[in-house]
Order: structure tokens, then C-alpha cells, then sequence
């Protein structure tokens, strides 16, 4: 397919990587941001390819791994009402809630459908006006414009059985909240190439002036990916801390204004609880007073449900880069996707996910190398 | 989550006064909204995320950057002039 096989050519991919060997002197760490990258990364093994100095960490860009173990249960309470059709993202299926999985209340009557667009819930809701239907609306910037298109198309086409779980979050917060931390180890990020696509960079300049933080905005392939590290590192080696984008062919300065429209008339910041990192103040959307009818939070009176997480995981010191997957003594042991126990396992983007998926438990990283 | 493919615009139409489009992606056509890219014809990109194109790819910028890739080493060695310094070897 063209402008997805070129970027995984192995002749261009092995000149980034001799010419990333080339620039570095000295050992740096590098946080990829989105979950997709994260699952590139480890799919290609793009990490074993870099030099040893260069340690990528995984950042926290998966949006089913980060909503919250609360905002699940109170999904699932929705979708086991008998006059509910509960509509979400195939992702969301096997993350599991206290008592279960989607998959789990499917089989026991609940009706639950897998959509390809958010718009598409709004055909189910035509289809079945005895029926109340709910979506579960989560993501980052880049999902934000559709799921706000469905949310207005259904007020502008008078669906009035439509309804959105909200559970929005935002990656600029989630970025400054790792920089803030006394522990943080990153010294640039690969920036989220499909998010930008949304929001431009404007809010990411900030953040390279006030902590000197190079960031380059990446696309997801491997050559993309490598294109990024290799500009980081360029920077880091003169020490320069700039913004620059390494996915020039889909991403503008500005972004996208009409989607960032949409999103300004339905959603506002609010404050967020992300699982494995606690409450992020500004850091998701939820739905303005004008679409209040539309907020499935208020009309199924689901705020009391409260939940308890794991105590044993850790994936909230991996979403901040400061711990790996295999350092996690549950890894691969009582937690593994068939029974996850926090966030990045829950979801295939999940860095620990992304290990066990591809067997980094099963050889050491010396094996994966080319010349291991 | 935030996958988005680029896929070549094959239709335009509307549904319920929405701009939609038929993208094809190495074979397969899917419906996506065109809202937010209104301006992309038949025949340009489209990166699709959950159904919505949410950018046009820039078919000059992407063949300029990949040329540039794919001449990097040759620019790299014109640049340094010097031998290349033996990369990490793993034991």
C-alpha cells in the first residue's frame, strides 16, 4: 500500500540506523509517546536495531490502556441494563472491569456491538428507537473529532436514544506530568504523529522551551520511527532542544482547524483520572453543558460506581518511563493479556502487552539483535 | 487506538448532509467521513482514523522526505568525509 510499504523498507530502515550510530557519543533516553508507536517498536524491533546507548521508554498513548479501572465498571454496569445497546471500539472488548469483560456480559444477554466509526451508532440508534444507545467514548486528540461528530450529528438529526460514556484524554498534560517528576529519566519524546494530525504543535512548544526537551513529532512505520530517534538524538548530541516534525507528510504546525472546531463546541477540559498514573488535572475532554442530554454518565446514574486496582502492578512507573516491562516481578507470571492486572497489559498497544505479544519474556534482547 | 491508514479517495457523496467519500486502502474500500478534510478530491490520500479522514497526505512532502532517506548515507558521507565508526556490537 502506498505511503505505508516504502516506510518499511529494510535498505532505508538499516541507513537510519547506521547513520543514528554515527551521531551518538553518549547514552540518551527516549520516550515514544503513543501506544502505537510502542507496538511498532517492539513489533520490528527497532529497539534491538538502535545502539546500546539509546534506551527507548514507553510513554503512556494508549488510551483503552489509561481509562480508568472506574470509568470500565461504570461502562459495563451501563451495558448490562436490558434496554441498552452498548457500542464501542473493538479495542475495549477484552479489557476487563472487576467482575469482567464486554465479551463476558455479551454472552450472558448484554447487547453489545463492535463499531468501525462513532457514526455509526447513530444508524444502530435509528434502527432501534425502543433501544437506548450508548457509546463508550474514549481516546486521545486524534479519536476526539469523530467521536464529537457523532455526539453533534445526533442532536442535528434529532436522535434522541443516542448517548456518549465519555472517558477523552489529552497528551500534552500526560507529558508534562512525566517531565515534572522528580524520577523522570526522559531527555526527549517522540511526538504523537496521529494526535498532531489534530491538534498541530502549538501546545508542544511550550513544553520544549520550559524544560529543554527536544520533541519531534513521529509517524508510526519503522522508518518513521527511526527518522524520529535519529532526529532526537541529533538534537540531544548539539544540544539543541527544538520542535520538530519527522511526519511532515500528514502533519502541520497548525493542525487540523475544523476538526479542532467540532471538538471546541462539544467537549471542554476537564480533570482526568488516568489508570496506573491517578488524576491529571486539564487533561480530558468531557462533554459541555450544551450536550448534557447526550452524557451517558448523567442519564444511567452510574457516578457511584467505584473500583480497586492491583496492588501488586506497576505499570504506572512503565507509563512514566521509569520501569520496564520484564522489570515487573508479575510479568508473564500472574499478569498476561488473558488476565491482565493493570493498564499496559490490558490493551495490544500496552508496552507490556507488546512484549508478551511478541515474546520478549522468551529471549534476551542480545538474540533479537541482527548480529546476535 | 490512534492507528490511521492512508487511503486513495475513490467517490465523493453525501449522507444526511454529511461529506463522505469511498477510500480505498490496497484493495479494500471503506466509507469515511470527509468532514475535516473537505477540500481532498478524488485520486489524493486521505489518512483514516475510525472512519474519519482526519489529514491529506502531502504526496510532494512525502516524496521529498523519502528521497531524502533513501539518500541519506550517500549525503551523510559527502557531509563527514570520514570513515564509518564501527556501530554497537552486541557480545
Amino acid at each position: 500500500m502506498k505511503y505505508l510499504d516504502e516506510y518499511r523498507d529494510q535498505t532505508v530502515a538499516q541507513k537510519l540506523v547506521d547513520e543514528i550510530k554515527r551521531t551518538v557519543t553518549q547514552p540518551w533516553v527516549l520516550m515514544e509517546v503513543c501506544g502505537g508507536q510502542t507496538h511498532s517498536i517492539v513489533k520490528y524491533g527497532l529497539d534491538c536495531l538502535l545502539p546500546e546507548r539509546i534506551e527507548l521508554v514507553h510513554g503512556p498513548g494508549c488510551p483503552v490502556c489509561v481509562t480508568s479501572l472506574e470509568m470500565i465498571d461504570r461502562a459495563h454496569a451501563i451495558a448490562r441494563m436490558p434496554d441498552v445497546i452498548f457500542c464501542s471500539f473493538g479495542d475495549m472488548l477484552r479489557v476487563p472491569g472487576s467482575n469482567g469483560d464486554l465479551f463476558k456480559i455479551k454472552s450472558e444477554g448484554g447487547n453489545i456491538r463492535v463499531v468501525y466509526s462513532p457514526l455509526d451508532c447513530l444508524k444502530i440508534a435509528r434502527a432501534n428507537p425502543g433501544k437506548r444507545v450508548v457509546f463508550f467514548a474514549i481516546g486521545f486528540e486524534t479519536t476526539a473529532p469523530a467521536n464529537a461528530m457523532s455526539v453533534w450529528q445526533a442532536r442535528e438529526q434529532r436522535v434522541t436514544n443516542f448517548s456518549v460514556l465519555v472517558s477523552h484524554v489529552l497528551v500534552p498534560p500526560a507529558m508534562t506530568g512525566i517531565l515534572d517528576s522528580p524520577h523522570n529519566r526522559v531527555q526527549a519524546f517522540l511526538g504523537p504523529g496521529h494526535v498532531c494530525a489534530i491538534s498541530g504543535w502549538t501546545e508542544y512548544e511550550p513544553i520544549v522551551s520550559r524544560y529543554s526537551v527536544p520533541i519531534v513529532i513521529t509517524g508510526f512505520e519503522p522508518i518513521d520511527i527511526l527518522q524520529g530517534v535519529l532526529m532526537c538524538v541529533r538534537q540531544l548530541e548539539q544540544g539543541r532542544a527544538e520542535l520538530e516534525n519527522a511526519y511532515s507528510r500528514c502533519v502541520q504546525r497548525e493542525g487540523n482547524a475544523s476538526a479542532q472546531g467540532m471538538i471546541a463546541r462539544v467537549f471542554c477540559v476537564c480533570d482526568r483520572a488516568w489508570r496506573g498514573l491517578g488524576v491529571i488535572p486539564r487533561s480530558g475532554y468531557s462533554l459541555t453543558e450544551d450536550f448534557r442530554d447526550f452524557d451517558a454518565e448523567r442519564i444511567f446514574d452510574v457516578g457511584n460506581v467505584h473500583a480497586v486496582e492491583p496492588s501488586i502492578c506497576m505499570s504506572g512507573e512503565i507509563l512514566q518511563g521509569l520501569k520496564k516491562p520484564l522489570d515487573c516481578p508479575a510479568f508473564g507470571k500472574q499478569c498476561s493479556p488473558e488476565s491482565p492486572l493493570g493498564a499496559t497489559m490490558v490493551s495490544a498497544e500496552g508496552a507490556c502487552a507488546a512484549y508478551y505479544n511478541y515474546g520478549r519474556h522468551l529471549v534476551s534482547l542480545e538474540a533479537l539483535s541482527p548480529k546476535g | 487506538m490512534c492507528l490511521a491508514i492512508p487511503g486513495r479517495i475513490s467517490e465523493l457523496h453525501e449522507h444526511l448532509g454529511v461529506p463522505m467519500a469511498k477510500v480505498n486502502f490496497g484493495g479494500i474500500t471503506r466509507e469515511a467521513c470527509l468532514s475535516y478534510v473537505p477540500e481532498a478530491q478524488i485520486g489524493d490520500y486521505v489518512l483514516v482514523h475510525v472512519g474519519f479522514a482526519i489529514s491529506k497526505v502531502d504526496e510532494e512532502e512525502a516524496d521529498r522526505t523519502y528521497q531524502y532517506l533513501s539518500e541519506m548515507d550517500q549525503l551523510s558521507e559527502l557531509q563527514d568525509g570520514e570513515e564509518e565508526e564501527p556501530g554497537h556490537e552486541v557480545p
